[in-house]
């Protein structure tokens, strides 16, 4: 830096920062990174929601058919989802993307390749929901007035179902989005279409850090984390609407006071849920805790406590304490 | 040139069956072939240098990531409402961050502030690997901002489901009563809610261990580190197909083997699973 002359002619911003005409900043090359982010924007929805969408519909088939039905087709269906949960889904993609000729590859390609190898997960979950569900009464009802199998599981198990499918779908999306980006950071020859990783590959390969373009690869980075973080926030949503105890009131909780006066203080074993009338119709029967559902152990208590808020106060040690 | 060809194999124009046989007869020789890109060396002794690096890497992120997102869940469950859930939403968007571009952003912010920190491959070039102390301190430098990168990104996983946990488990009738007895709130809630919370986060992390591979193998891209993730981003580079299957292959065999080792963590913790008799 001291000496005048440097011989490669020491352009000290090759990549002008962000700017009124370029919001992003640009590339070494001049080129706009805000339509950059933009147009990537595109290639990573389709490819989220294509590969969402047909691990979903894999996983509902092979996971509800799996729990519903019995014997071998059953059984080997179960397996085939095991094995494939355990395989390291993102090496197998990166073999199967790199070894597809460049040609003939697009995002509607490397959608279904990502879609094909991440249905499991799902299939799981979903297995050992019908498989608690299917005991339950009204499905032994409907069977017993002889309804066919396939009306059985449309209209009376996939119903009860929808939120744990949602989640799964939402969760799939968050993946696959991951993953492009992943695959395009590395470079995976299969990759074509533009999208954000394509934007970091170019800024890691072009040494944007060493010239200090933070612009480079900081937009393309935050706007990753907050679809991933907007996805996810759907998903606990949704999760608490499942289980209803997972529910925080809002907050409002921490204003409610006992009967004396004094703040109620949040403590577990006194969940105090308020239980609005308009509530209740929310209630669905599965209890769903957070994916991590075992098989056959899924309990089925209804999962709202309805305690007043007002009880929370009183600690039960002082009352067995009286005694 | 011709040499070449019949060393690699490529040129008996064989039936795909035929190929695949040979391949399971060499795969129980502990054969996996020779590397397109490294050209003499064997597939296995590329492997041999790389594992142990990966292995440690993803290994120590998921113990650490897992001890301590459990212990945080089981706080945050356990006091609802409190400050502490602020937790949730920020480690829901570090979680959503992919770990190999906080990596690029951490190498970055360390250049820029000019700290003396180790950010590229496993140890300095004049270390020799070998079980001493100066090269496995060496190595523990190079290796920690790759390890809270991977923590940092998966941590948020076990908090969140923990915590769902805890405040499942937190309204069952034997939390009643251990408050009900006088318990200490410490010992209610570790020794009776976090206990019983614990056994779908032991399972989830069997599953888990793939997608930690996977990330696993971004920061070692991101970091250069000496793991069977750089050889693979190599493979890629120059379409190394022998060298590709074979970590692909000792990578799920790795899986595997530490699925099992969680099933029996399982297996002694819960004891509904084992059988009478």
């Amino acid at each position: 830096m001291d000496r005048p002359l440097q011989p490669l002619g020491a352009q000290q911003h090759t990549a002008p920062g962000p700017s009124a005409k370029h919001w992003f900043g640009t590339t070494h090359l001049g080129q706009d990174l805000l339509s950059q982010v933009l147009v990537g924007t595109s290639s990573v929805m389709y490819v989220g929601l294509l590969a969402g969408v047909v691990a979903t519909v894999l996983a509902v088939l092979i996971g509800v058919s799996s729990g519903y039905l019995s014997g071998l087709s059953a059984e080997s269906l179960s397996a085939v989802s095991n094995v494939f949960l355990v395989i390291p889904a993102l090496l197998l993609i990166i073999i199967i993307t790199s070894s597809m000729p460049a040609a003939d590859s697009g995002d509607t390609l490397v959608a279904l390749v990502i879609g094909l190898t991440s249905w499991a997960w799902n299939a799981r979950v979903l297995r050992a929901q019908t498989l608690s569900l299917r005991r339950r009464d009204f499905i032994e009802a409907s069977r017993a007035t002889g309804e066919s199998t396939w009306r059985i599981i449309l209209f009376e198990l996939l119903p009860n179902l929808s939120a744990v499918i949602v989640s799964g779908f939402i969760g799939t999306v968050v993946y696959a989005i991951m993953t492009e980006i992943t695959l395009a950071f590395i470079g995976v020859p299969g990759i074509s279409a533009w999208n954000w990783g394509t934007i970091l590959y170019w800024a890691q390969s072009e040494q944007a850090l060493a010239q200090g373009a933070w612009w480079w690869f900081v937009p393309a980075g935050l706007a990753i984390a907050l679809l991933g973080t907007s996805l996810a926030l759907i998903n606990f949503g949704i999760d608490e609407f499942v289980n209803p105890r997972l529910r925080n009131n809002d907050g409002s909780t921490r204003r409610l006071r006992g009967p004396d006066g004094r703040p109620v203080r949040m403590r577990v074993g006194f969940t105090p849920v308020v239980f609005r009338q308009s509530e209740e119709p929310d209630r669905t029967d599965g209890s769903v805790q957070d994916g991590s559902v075992q098989a056959g152990s899924v309990q089925t208590e209804d999962p709202v406590q309805a305690e007043d808020p007002a009880k929370a106060d009183g600690p039960a040690t002082s009352e067995e304490g009286n005694r | 040139m011709q040499s070449l060809y019949v060393l690699f194999g490529l040129n008996k124009h064989e039936s795909l069956l035929n190929q695949y046989g040979d391949y399971w007869s060499q795969l129980a020789h502990g054969d996996l072939g020779i590397s397109f890109s490294n050209f003499p060396t064997p597939v296995t002794t590329i492997l041999e240098q790389s594992l142990p690096w990966t292995i440690a890497l993803a290994g120590c992120a998921t113990i650490i990531s897992f001890t301590v997102g459990t212990l945080l869940g089981v706080v945050a469950g356990w006091r609802r409402g409190s400050r502490l859930d602020f937790l949730l939403p920020v480690t829901t968007f570090v979680s959503s961050i992919p770990a190999f571009w906080l990596g690029i952003l951490a190498v970055a912010v360390i250049l820029a502030l000019g700290w003396n920190v180790p950010v590229s491959e496993g140890y300095d070039p004049g270390v020799v690997p070998g079980w001493n102390l100066q090269f496995i301190g060496n190595a523990i430098d190079h290796s920690w901002l790759p390890l809270c990168m991977l923590v940092a990104t998966s941590v948020s996983g076990w908090i969140l489901s923990m915590r769902n946990m805890m405040v499942t488990v937190g309204s069952e009738d034997y939390i009643t009563v251990a408050q009900a007895k006088g318990l200490s709130e410490r010992r209610v809630m570790f020794g009776y809610a976090a206990r019983n919370a614990l056994l779908p986060n032991v399972s989830g992390l069997s599953l888990a261990l793939g997608q930690i591979i996977g990330s696993t193998i971004l920061v070692e891209i991101v970091f250069s580190y000496p793991g069977v993730g750089f050889e693979m981003l190599q493979a890629v580079g120059g379409t190394d197909y022998p060298l590709m299957q074979g970590i692909f292959l000792v990578i799920t065999l790795a899986v595997l083997l530490a699925n099992l080792l969680a099933d029996i963590a399982y297996l002694i913790l819960d004891p509904r699973t084992r059988k009478e008799g």
